[in-house]
């Protein structure tokens, strides 16, 4: 992110393995957050809004 | 770099997402609200009971009554839902592209932990991936299903499904590695796993939903999910490509 060290070239193809690990564990997090609360949370209210895209997404529903 | 994954993986969710909500709009939910129309007063509940049973006040809450919230709220009744029409077609829209926006970070995340690329030229693959992990795999052991279906226990199901995507992807994560013997006897038993433990089973209960209403949902879902991982696997990396380039050229330093 700003500690753009990165040697003058290539910063778009190889990216180092703490910059591969940090984007990976904070798109995981937010991803499954985003996935358990539109497919499978039980709460009524995230059902109930969700109901017909969880139906449309093939995610196990009632 | 973050931000060129979360741009990428958000922007083609949006348009992908977008896309499927329009799709689900004119051919999806009006089989959820034909199969809607079948659900006997025998069948599930959506849960009315539970939140009756689940209304405890917290400690410190003043006493209410339950006729002012009602006519408050006129038109809630104890269990909130999107009212048809244009309410429940918003929600479901927000819940599609929600829903993409987290597929879309979860393949994000793992291009990054396998250091696999997502580009335009590679994307297509992802999406076929992508499909076979979220869509094909759990259907083939859990139908897609409609409101009214006799079905096993949710979590059982859910358990499975889960079980059944990561396995699926273990294999292609694999696979896209290494073509060694082993990695693909390997990605085999992973994908092959799943269907031999067997998904939940359904009761044997008459289903209210008639056969035809059910046959043509999975048949429209699953070719709607194919559509969604097509354009989301392809979008994404094309726009992977656009931003990279654009990083590649910007000047050392000028970008924090």
């Amino acid at each position: 992110m700003n500690t753009t060290i990165n040697t003058t070239t290539a910063v778009s193809t190889s990216l180092s393995l703490s910059q591969r690990l940090i984007a990976g564990v904070l798109a995981l997090m937010l991803g499954l957050t985003l996935l358990v609360g539109t497919g499978f949370a039980g709460d009524f209210r995230l059902h109930n809004g969700a109901h017909d895209t969880r139906h449309a997404m093939g995610f196990p529903c009632h | 770099m973050i931000r060129n994954l979360f741009a990428a993986a958000l922007f083609a969710a949006l348009a992908a997402g977008l896309l499927t909500a329009a799709i689900q709009h004119f051919r999806v939910t009006p089989l959820i609200l034909h199969a809607e129309t079948f659900e006997g007063e025998g069948g599930h509940s959506h849960g009315e009971a539970a939140v009756v049973a689940d209304h405890e006040h917290a400690p410190g809450t003043a006493e209410h009554s339950h006729a002012d919230a009602a006519a408050s709220t006129a038109a809630e009744p104890e269990e909130w839902a999107p009212q048809d029409g244009f309410e429940r077609t918003a929600y479901t829209t927000l819940a599609t592209v929600l829903a993409a926006a987290g597929f879309a970070l979860v393949i994000g995340a793992i291009s990054m932990f396998a250091n696999i690329p997502i580009t335009f030229a590679n994307g297509l693959l992802w999406g076929a991936a992508g499909f076979i992990t979220f869509s094909l795999a759990p259907a083939y052991g859990l139908a897609p299903e409609l409101p009214g279906m006799p079905a096993a226990d949710l979590f059982a199901r859910q358990l499975w499904w889960v079980g059944t995507a990561i396995a699926t992807g273990a294999a292609f994560v694999l696979l896209a590695k290494t073509r060694a013997s082993w990695a693909i006897a390997v990605s085999v038993a992973l994908i092959a796993a799943p269907h031999i433990i067997g998904a939940p089973v359904a009761p044997d209960e008459p289903s209210a939903v008639p056969a035809h209403l059910a046959t043509e949902f999975a048949a429209i879902t699953l070719g709607t999910s194919a559509v969604f991982w097509a354009v989301l696997g392809t979008l994404f990396g094309r726009l992977n490509d656009l931003f990279a380039a654009r990083s590649a050229a910007t000047p050392i330093g000028a970008i924090a």
